[in-house]
């Protein structure tokens, strides 16, 4: 079955989406990624969607959903690389996805995170 | 209906020059020749005179569709084009082909004095020939002015969303002028898109410029800064002038979570300070 890889990097996880989205490997993507954070006790997840051109309402809640659940398990979530169309859809979805962090690219969203942690 | 009789054209091939003088006098009296050369005009009606004889002469019936007029269509296309750019109105360039009704008519008159029922019959023909001609410089001409005004547009529309750098990861947008969804929108694209091209932390937009504020424009505004925060970015609204913060207050509008700095000066110093960078004097 089709999945989207997961990568540890010290405390943190890191989530590259590289194929459009569908549904299912959504909800496979929020059970992996909460097995993992409890597995490895993870302080930080960070999400990048750069190469995703594409979202609906769906995934835009999937994003949701799994910030909030990793914010349960105490690891931070950043979201990072959204495109501007993707921006503007979710905006139009009336999704604003308050309490997820973001950030400009893969770069930024480590520091964010680094600094997250450091003041923990 | 009654096709054009040769005869008729001779009486045109023969009266030319009185034809293109009585015609260019009736111009000047309209006052379609204003703001025109004499010289120009002159050669445009020969011309035109020109082409129609032609047409007549290649037994094209007056329907001004078919292909044996594609001439003198182009030649009134390229006219009406011409005169719109001049800034002419309809009428004006419409009349250029009217005014030839007059001297043309009296010409026939002329011709067939002695048999008033081919007179009227010639009179329709031909009539209804230069009505068609001059519907279709009408309609040119306003396709032109259109195309003109369309241009413009489009031209506005850009030239009001410049999204300016002011330091190194640091965006401005000026914005001028009434904010509607059209603009807006092409506002959000250009900057969220400068801000993935330059990788800018912060964007300022200064609503200086922005006559009102209503409920829709700050959706607009509220919209466009959550656009930006959801790409990684921050954004501050700079440029609040003072009956602007009156109204928004009198709206009840909610513009928590914004940043707002009652000047641009404000914004980026605030900007300046969030990216750790400080000003001091030199010396």
């Amino acid at each position: 079955m089709e999945r989207i890889p997961i990568l540890q990097m010290g405390d943190f996880l890191l989530v590259t989406i590289q194929v459009d989205m569908h549904d299912q490997l959504a909800l496979t993507l929020q059970e992996d990624l909460s097995e993992r954070i409890s597995r490895t006790s993870a302080r930080g997840v960070l999400i990048d969607i750069s190469a995703l051109d594409m979202v609906d309402s769906f995934i835009g809640r999937m994003i949701g959903t799994i910030s909030g659940l990793s914010r349960i398990m105490d690891a931070q979530t950043v979201l990072v690389g959204m495109q501007p169309a993707v921006a503007i859809t979710l905006v139009e979805l009336g999704m604003t996805l308050p309490g997820v962090s973001t950030a400009l690219n893969v770069e930024r969203g480590m520091k964010l995170l680094q600094d997250w942690v450091s003041n923990q | 209906m009654a096709a054009l009789q040769t005869s008729t054209l001779e009486a045109l091939k023969k009266d030319q020059a009185q034809l293109l003088a009585n015609w260019y006098s009736s111009l000047e009296a309209s006052g379609a020749t204003r703001n025109l050369k004499e010289q120009e005009v002159k050669q445009q009606t020969s011309d035109f005179l020109q082409l129609i004889i032609a047409g007549l002469d290649a037994g094209n019936g007056s329907n001004v569709a078919a292909s044996g007029w594609d001439e003198i269509r182009q030649f009134l296309e390229k006219l009406s084009r011409s005169r719109a750019l001049l800034g002419q109105n309809s009428q004006q360039t419409a009349n250029f082909i009217f005014a030839f009704k007059g001297p043309l008519f009296a010409a026939l008159q002329n011709h067939y004095q002695d048999n008033p029922s081919l007179l009227a019959e010639q009179l329709l023909e031909l009539s209804e020939l230069l009505d068609s001609l001059g519907m279709h410089t009408i309609r040119t001409f306003q396709e032109s002015r259109e195309a003109v005004i369309k241009r413009q547009q489009e031209e506005l529309l850009e030239l009001s969303t410049p999204v300016v750098k002011l330091w190194d990861g640091v965006l401005a947008l000026p914005m001028i002028g009434t904010l509607d969804s059209q603009r807006t929108q092409v506002v959000m694209e250009s900057l969220l898109q400068r801000i993935v091209d330059t990788g800018s932390e912060i964007a300022i937009i200064d609503i200086t410029g922005v006559p009102t504020v209503d409920t829709l424009v700050a959706q607009h505004l509220l919209k466009t800064v959550t656009a930006i925060r959801l790409m990684g970015a921050d954004c501050i609204i700079s440029g609040v002038r003072p009956q602007i913060a009156q109204t928004i207050v009198h709206l009840g509008l909610d513009l928590q979570g914004v940043v707002t700095k009652a000047n641009l000066a404000d914004a980026l110093k605030l900007a300046l300070s969030r990216l750790g960078l400080s000003l001091t004097k030199a010396g």
